[in-house]
């Protein structure tokens, strides 16, 4: 069966692991729902957003940006 | 303004930069470079500004890169930096024993509202640098590159498990490094 509570831990470690690979449908619903109930994840989650936007901005400064 | 070899020649160390970052071999960076300057002088062309010959030479760098990604994929197997698979890089959050957290994650607010990006950037790389040589390859083909992760066990003919554990290491590592460095309570310049 299906196990959808997962701990902060665990929840945490698909919200990395979703930077580089798909997640499966169980693991996506899982998560979202951790992330409705759980006040600490979501600040994880935001911060792996910050991560995200800041790699593309230093790509675009690698090749483009005058230095 | 002075002629397109000069343009060129001028942004050898920039290119440097990158190539030590992405491939953590002085020699392997050195050789890639030079292949760079080689294919760039063959094709001499004007550019109405520096940072687009830039851009262009750092798309013909990114693809001598994985050139010599390819070539030397085995000489850094992730096996090789077994002794850090002791270390679970999530004790860095620090949860207890039930896996909620000791203490909720901070708010990091937004970089690029910061006036000091060039700073964070400098950061950034310092962090990266800072990864076990592996993982900041592979972390770096993801981020930098741009590949997927299929791409990355093609070329290197890994597994994909291989692959994600390397990955999963480098982001919270690089996420602890850019909290203590820029992120990190007060620090921000």
């Amino acid at each position: 069966m299906m196990r959808l509570k997962r701990t902060c831990k665990e929840a945490t470690a698909l919200l990395i692991a979703r930077e580089d690979r798909a997640l499966s449908r169980g693991d996506q619903l899982a998560l979202r729902l951790h992330l409705l109930i759980c006040k600490a994840c979501p600040r994880f989650a935001r911060q792996m957003l910050t991560l995200r936007n800041s790699m593309k901005e230093w790509r675009n400064y690698t090749t483009s940006d005058e230095v | 303004m002075p002629g397109f070899e000069q343009q060129v020649a001028e942004l050898r160390s920039y290119l440097l930069k990158f190539a030590r970052l992405q491939l953590r071999n002085e020699t392997w960076a050195e050789d890639t470079v030079s292949e760079v300057m080689v294919a760039a002088l063959s094709k001499p062309q004007g550019f109405e500004s520096r940072s687009q010959l830039k851009t262009w030479l750092v798309g013909i760098l990114k693809h001598k890169i994985i050139d010599a990604l390819r070539l030397h994929a085995r000489d850094f197997h992730p096996a090789q930096e077994s002794a850090d698979s002791q270390e679970d890089p999530m004790d860095y959050l620090g949860f207890k024993p039930d896996g909620h957290y000791v203490e909720p994650p901070a708010e990091w607010g937004n970089p690029e509202q910061s006036a000091n990006s060039r700073q964070f950037f400098e950061v950034l790389e310092a962090c990266a640098n800072q990864l076990p040589a592996v993982q900041g390859r592979l972390f770096l083909m993801r981020e930098w590159l741009e590949l997927s992760s299929e791409e990355i066990c093609k070329e290197l003919g890994l597994t994909p498990t291989n692959l994600y554990v390397q990955l999963h290491r480098a982001r919270l590592r690089l996420r602890e490094c850019l909290e203590l460095n820029w992120f990190g309570n007060g620090v921000k310049p």
